[in-house]
């Protein structure tokens, strides 16, 4: 009897305790992975003498929050430099997926001679770093006049091997019948890839959307290049030109503006969270 | 007049061969039925019809003119797929309408955005929603139009994919294994829906299936396919009653044909379990050959003229309730599978079960085929005189 009474409870307690276990391991990555967010909000609200003091605190003894903000505001054109980078993602998203939505169906569900090398070709294309091309396109551009424009920093994004390979391994999976079906009652093969295989996919075109969206928002390296213009500057050039001219060594002013062009990729993560974990299991899984 | 005929098609995968030259006539408002084991070349076939795939050699021809160069929508045929093949984020209702806004609507009525600018679009609009509507309270849809497919049942999904094909009016419906996703009871209810569909719309129905039971039921005429080829094309009863060959008469009833080895002996007399039977073929003595008898053609022997026997033992009863399936060792004998017999209540109540009885069977009734699996006609028999073969030996 005792035997009986007690397993239930023993088995109770095991449970909490891997339970605790797991949340542990969790816990540390959380901290791992926030931590230099919670050092910029930090830092954004510290004033000057605070920031450089050796003691670590996680709150300021003078809340400097207002200075900060507002010389950051007032002396980069931070919502310029946002509107910058919509434009760009934006522009580059919306090409992204018009190509490689179709590319993605016709590897998938097409049959035609060499399509299995195209899919090679496309996996390759998946190990050229970004860097390898980037010669030969500043010249190209150079030479069509096109530096300092938002094109030239949204061409070589606009075809993204990524999305194919993406997509095809969800289309993949999109049940041939239906497309079978879609074919008897007349519709062509643009009309099956937009109006019923693409509105299947949307948790992979979410999914597809952050990456691209947080990829280019973030990028550097290649606006750097082409971009001397501070006006047509995305997100972290626009920093860079901002702590060269005008914070200088201000870590204060600098890190609020950083929180500031760091928000809204936060809050569309926030918003598309569901989708953007459905479109990576579902595509990973299968 | 829509026929399909279809001329030694072949197809191969790869190095499989799928189909090795099909021949069927399809009659105008026929129900053919295409039965076969899985893999046996039967989907593969109608989708060529459909035009979802496409012939090595040979060709299709509808309403008397090759469709080959068309493609599958300008066949003007109707599809029902085993998955159902629903859009799934459209409503029923869209479903439904799908195949009529794409041949109503110009491309320039249904693009985006450009569609609201087109004149005329609105009647056009408005006569397929009526249309729709029709053919959902034909099919007793029409409180489901806005639901989603995910939201209805297996029977409901099929209705609806069937709505999707009858809108249109097609002459031809082809039909891959509609019923195989539902449960046993819906699917007897639908057998019977479809039958009596296709009676109301006279359409020609062309319907693949590796149930026995749906072919014998709904057909017309029926085409026993196996490794890419058409081994019998008949009746129901024609295949039941004359199976052309081993393959037929197996796959064919249920419970499964009994198969006994037999042997020729002198005078082209048959031999079972080395007694001699009063049936005789046309073939040299001492040839192997295999007797196929039906369940229902066995009976407790008692000593009938006409009629062969051997001893069995039984093995199980089958209570179906109306009648018994009885399951027979054949003990000491090779047929390692052993028989079945149907029998009334009464009969098996008399038998218990591992206890030995003598099994008779009317000879007239026994198939006899040869080594290589074809039918053999007994002599004096395919005469269609209907005699009962004479007196034992």
């Amino acid at each position: 009897m005792s035997g009986i009474a007690l397993s239930p409870t023993r088995s109770t307690l095991r449970r909490y305790l891997s339970l605790a276990l797991v949340h542990a391991v969790l816990v540390a990555g959380v901290v791992f992975m926030l931590a230099p967010f919670v050092w910029m909000l930090v830092t954004s609200i510290k004033p000057p003498v605070e920031i450089f003091t050796a003691e670590i605190s996680l709150w300021p003894k003078q809340f400097y929050a207002l200075q900060n903000y507002g010389m950051a505001l007032e002396k980069a054109p931070l919502l310029r430099f946002a509107l910058n980078g919509v434009i760009i993602c934006g522009g580059i998203l919306i090409v992204q997926l018009l190509v490689a939505i179709p590319c993605a169906y016709a590897l998938a569900k097409l049959d035609f001679p060499g399509r299995d090398l195209l899919f090679v070709l496309v996996l390759l294309g998946l190990c050229v770093p970004v860097q390898v091309p980037a010669m030969p396109l500043y010249i190209g551009l150079a030479h069509l006049g096109l530096l300092n424009t938002y094109f030239a920093m949204m061409v070589p994004f606009f075809i993204s091997v990524f999305a194919i390979f993406l997509f095809r391994q969800f289309f993949r999976s999109f049940p041939d019948d239906i497309i079978h079906a879609a074919r008897l009652d007349g519709m062509s093969e643009f009309e099956i890839v937009w109006r019923i295989v693409t509105p299947s996919a949307w948790p992979a075109i979410a999914a597809f959307c952050v990456f691209s969206a947080v990829a280019h928002w973030n990028d550097l390296y290649w606006p750097l290049i082409v971009i001397s213009d501070a006006k047509l500057a995305p997100p972290p050039l626009g920093m860079m030109f901002f702590a060269d001219a005008e914070a200088g060594s201000n870590y204060g002013a600098l890190t609020a503006a950083a929180t500031i062009l760091t928000a809204p990729l936060v809050i569309a993560f926030l918003i598309a969270r569901r989708r953007f974990i459905d479109g990576i299991t579902m595509t990973g899984v299968k | 007049m829509a026929t399909v005929v279809l001329s030694s098609i072949a197809k191969s995968f790869g190095p499989t061969k799928v189909l090795g030259g099909v021949d069927l006539d399809i009659a105008d408002g026929e129900f053919l039925t295409l039965v076969g084991p899985s893999g046996c070349g039967k989907s593969t076939l109608i989708r060529i019809i459909a035009g979802l795939e496409h012939q090595d050699a040979g060709s299709v021809a509808i309403r008397g003119a090759g469709v080959d160069h068309l493609r599958p929508h300008e066949r003007r045929v109707a599809m029902v797929f085993q998955s159902y093949a629903l859009y799934p984020h459209m409503s029923v209702r869209a479903n439904i309408a799908l195949p009529l806004t794409m041949s109503r609507l110009k491309l320039r009525q249904r693009l985006p955005l450009v569609k609201h600018l087109s004149p005329g679009r609105r009647e056009i609009l408005r006569g397929i929603e009526a249309d729709v509507g029709a053919v959902a309270s034909q099919l007793q849809l029409d409180h489901l139009l806005d639901r989603k497919p995910a939201q209805l049942s297996g029977g409901q999904r099929q209705r609806v994919a069937l709505g999707r094909a009858m809108v249109r009016s097609p002459d031809v419906f082809l039909m891959d294994e509609p019923l195989s996703n539902l449960d046993a009871k819906l699917r007897v209810h639908m057998r019977t829906e479809l039958a009596e569909l296709h009676k109301r719309l006279g359409a020609t129905f062309i319907y693949v299936t590796h149930d026995q039971v749906e072919a014998m039921t709904m057909s017309d005429r029926v085409a026993m396919m196996d490794s890419g080829s058409i081994l019998q094309l008949g009746t129901p009863s024609q295949l039941y009653e004359k199976p052309a060959s081993l393959k037929v008469a197996q796959f064919i009833g249920s419970p499964a044909i009994n198969l006994l080895p037999a042997s020729v002996a002198a005078g082209g007399r048959l031999e079972l379990f080395g007694r001699p039977l009063a049936l005789a073929v046309d073939e040299a003595p001492g040839r192997s050959v295999t007797l196929g008898i039906r369940a229902e053609a066995l009976s407790l022997s008692h000593g009938e003229p006409g009629s062969a026997v051997f001893s069995a033992r039984l093995r199980r009863k089958e209570n179906l309730g109306s009648e018994y399936i009885l399951h027979f060792d054949l003990a000491g004998r090779d047929a390692a599978a052993g028989v079945t017999m149907r029998a009334s209540p009464a009969t098996a109540a008399g038998i218990h079960e591992a206890s030995e009885v003598t099994l008779g069977f009317d000879e007239s009734a026994a198939h006899v085929f040869g080594a290589d699996g074809e039918r053999i006609e007994p002599r004096g028999q395919g005469a269609a005189t209907g005699s009962v073969v004479p007196l034992r030996a």
